[in-house]
């Protein structure tokens, strides 16, 4: 099985009109159960009208009052991209997975607090989405590359997820679920929070988990797993090689006031008992290493 | 420090990302004034004239000068100095403008200084420290100060933590005047001066807060020799991502303090940053680029720069990163890995073979695709018979490129 998504799951995109909206909900259609899955499409002013046999609305509460909704994907403008995130979350959606790159930290800020008032879940923005593969494919994320099976991913970044993913099937491993949570400072869901239901998933025998630099997400994870997790963990961690001070690319990625670094995250990830790999190009080995031992 | 201490310093302290907004000490002192927080009066100033003209209209017997330049440590480089008469104030301009300042956050080469502040000069009593930045952790603004103002405030949290008091701000209400005023009187004033530096702390705040900021730093915060509470040096930074409704900050951008690679870069849609190896890497993706940096290191070698051409690079855009790294004169041989997802290896294999011939690439590219339609980015490659080295797994490019280089 999975977490957070499978094929029961009942899809509303938020602005599905949009240029990148319609491209990646026609990928999310073709992959697996997505015809049965990907229910309804919202842009405010083309209620009535259908993208691909799929019916929009005006408004989240619309959609979901029609068509029984429990999941949304946000491909909406940055500037607008926090109050699709609080339509959402308000209409009752439990599940709220925003692609959306380039959203200001403020907006996220009041619409995380607000999401405190609410028991719905939000990964991203700024990430690639979750996949179960074999079942459903919400976001930006080359489904081909996926296969069915019991190891789960989580990841900050994108292409590098796309890296490990290739990795793991070339090796014979498929994925229960792959989660993107993203690279922005303030966001949802945090590796810990993953890492907490793979622990409780039944269909998940081990997890694989890339960190980057910036922030202390990683080794918040590490003390969690040293005293909870059941299950073998892999990690790799990008950024070694980056400079203090620099910001690479990812909003959140920044070595800061000596905090954050790359061997620092290793180092809680190592004492947690995770085999760490410091080749990218191994990560999928780390993950055999990891069960092996185990 | 326990985990929740690690990252107050978390966006953009000390920091030279180019993705954080940064402004000048006087600009910065000019978004405060407008909001009523007290600062001193003094103006910008860009020759030795129009400083003494500023020192002239300030009026008093006591003036600062200071070198207007983002890096931080500016006071230990000779950036600032105090003067008493309006000779002192010539002969600080006229030294300091056109000098390249050198500080602990400028690297070797300094910064050169094309702008002052010139400014009354203030009776300080005591220095104070405030500080705010965004709080991963609690997703909130935290506010910090600290009675231990003038130094640099990593080593008060790292040797002095129980002397940095901090303050989570509710982002539906802010800071309120009441809590503000608490926060002061940790620090040791009199009522008086708590209740004036309460409502500094607020006004800052709603400065903070209003310009969408990612960091805003008082260091040090001035009680004056008659109670006053008064800004004496003013860092802000602002999220880029917000910065499309703050036209005003916009317009204060200096890019005379960027790098001109990074800046061309960013024009184009690229994110580049320059590091100082000899391998150049493009790369889709911010953790790709950094894997990728990371395995040229792994396999001995050192990577010339971070480039992440994003989710849909154009041939135009991957012609024009060749061109931004091809200005390293130490540049031996370029990396190109791309996961292809959205971008297409096709697309982005025609993007290359033309950009490499444009440029008329003479060092050895190593090639590494995988992703969509790789088969046909990869017949593109051959077809185009181009010198390039193909490589089909991160480390096979990794150890290519290395070769490559001679290493």
């Amino acid at each position: 099985m999975s977490i957070l998504i499978n094929k029961q799951s009942r899809v509303i995109t938020q602005g599905i009109t949009g240029k990148t909206g319609q491209f990646h909900t026609r990928n999310c259609l073709d992959y697996a159960e997505g015809k049965d899955c990907f229910v309804a499409g919202v842009t405010p002013g083309k209620g009535g009208q259908e993208f691909e046999g799929i019916p929009i609305f005006d408004s989240v509460a619309e959609a979901r009052a029609e068509t029984g909704a429990d999941v949304s994907v946000i491909y909406v403008p940055p500037p607008f991209a926090a109050a699709a995130i609080d339509e959402a979350v308000a209409a009752g959606i439990k599940t709220v997975i925003c692609i959306t790159e380039g959203v200001p930290v403020k907006d996220m800020i009041l619409t995380r607090d607000r999401m405190r008032e609410s028991d719905a879940v939000l990964v991203g923005p700024n990430c690639p989405g979750v996949i179960t593969p074999g079942e459903i494919k919400i976001g930006i994320m080359p489904g081909y590359i996926h296969t069915q099976g019991r190891i789960g991913v989580v990841s900050r970044s994108g292409t590098l997820t796309y890296e490990v993913v290739d990795q793991l099937t070339k090796l014979g491993m498929g994925q229960s679920s792959c989660v993107g949570i993203g690279g922005d400072p303030v966001n949802g869901l945090k590796h810990l929070d993953v890492m907490k239901r793979f622990n409780d998933d039944p269909d998940t025998d081990a997890v694989v988990m890339c960190g980057e630099i910036g922030g202390s997400d990683e080794e918040e994870c590490a003390e969690w797993i040293s005293q909870h997790m059941k299950k073998p963990v892999a990690a790799f961690i990008a950024g070694v090689t980056a400079p203090p001070g620099k910001r690479m690319g990812h909003a959140g990625a920044i070595i800061a006031g000596g905090r954050g670094t790359a061997a620092d995250k290793i180092s809680a990830l190592e004492s947690a008992g995770v085999t760490v790999t410091a080749n990218p190009a191994e990560i999928g080995l780390a993950m055999c290493d990891a069960i092996d031992k185990s | 420090m326990k985990a929740n201490d690690r990252f107050y310093f978390e966006l953009g302290k000390n920091s030279d990302g180019k993705l954080a907004m940064k402004v000048h000490e006087y600009q910065a002192k000019e978004i405060l004034r407008a909001r009523g927080v007290p600062v001193p009066r003094g103006s910008a100033c860009f020759t030795v004239d129009e400083a003494m003209a500023a020192a002239t209209d300030l009026a008093g017997d006591r003036w600062v000068v200071k070198s207007q330049i983002h890096a931080g440590g500016r006071g230990k480089g000779g950036g600032v100095r105090v003067v008493d008469s309006l000779e002192g104030v010539r002969e600080a301009a006229e030294a300091m403008l056109g000098m390249m300042l050198v500080t602990h956050q400028t690297g070797p080469e300094g910064q050169q200084v094309n702008r002052l502040l010139v400014e009354e000069g203030v009776e300080i009593a005591r220095e104070l420290y405030v500080g705010l930045v965004i709080d991963r952790s609690s997703q909130r603004v935290v506010v910090m100060v600290s009675s231990e103002g003038g130094t640099e405030i990593e080593e008060v949290a790292a040797t002095h933590p129980e002397k940095i008091f901090k303050k989570f701000v509710d982002p539906k209400i802010g800071l309120t005047e009441p809590e503000a005023v608490e926060m002061m009187a940790q620090l040791d004033l009199d009522p008086p001066q708590a209740a004036e530096g309460g409502r500094f702390l607020r006004l800052l705040f709603e400065a903070f807060w209003e310009t969408d900021a990612s960091l805003a730093e008082i260091n040090p915060l001035v009680i004056t020799a008659d109670d006053g509470v008064i800004a004496l040096d003013a860092k802000f930074n602002f999220d880029d991502n917000a910065l499309f409704r703050h036209p005003d900050i916009v317009a204060m951008r200096d890019t005379d303090e960027e790098d001109p690679a990074e800046l061309e870069a960013s024009a184009v849609g690229l994110s580049y940053i320059a590091l100082d190896g000899n391998i150049g890497c493009l790369v889709n993706g911010a953790g790709l680029a950094m894997a990728t940096m990371d395995i040229i290191k792994l396999y001995g070698a050192e990577p010339a720069n971070f480039l992440d051409v994003g989710g849909g690079a154009t041939t135009d855009q991957v012609t024009e990163a060749f061109k931004i790294m091809l200005r390293n004169p130490d540049l031996k041989a370029i990396l190109v890995n791309i996961f292809g997802g959205i971008m297409r290896c096709d697309v982005l294999a025609e993007g290359l073979v033309q950009a490499a011939q444009e440029v008329k690439l003479e060092i050895p590219l190593v090639v590494r695709l995988e992703g969509t339609n790789v088969e046909r980015g990869r017949e593109i490659l051959e077809k185009s018979g181009l010198d390039m080295i193909t490589a089909t797994t991160m480390a096979d490019a990794a150890e290519k490129v290395v070769a490559a280089t001679g290493n």
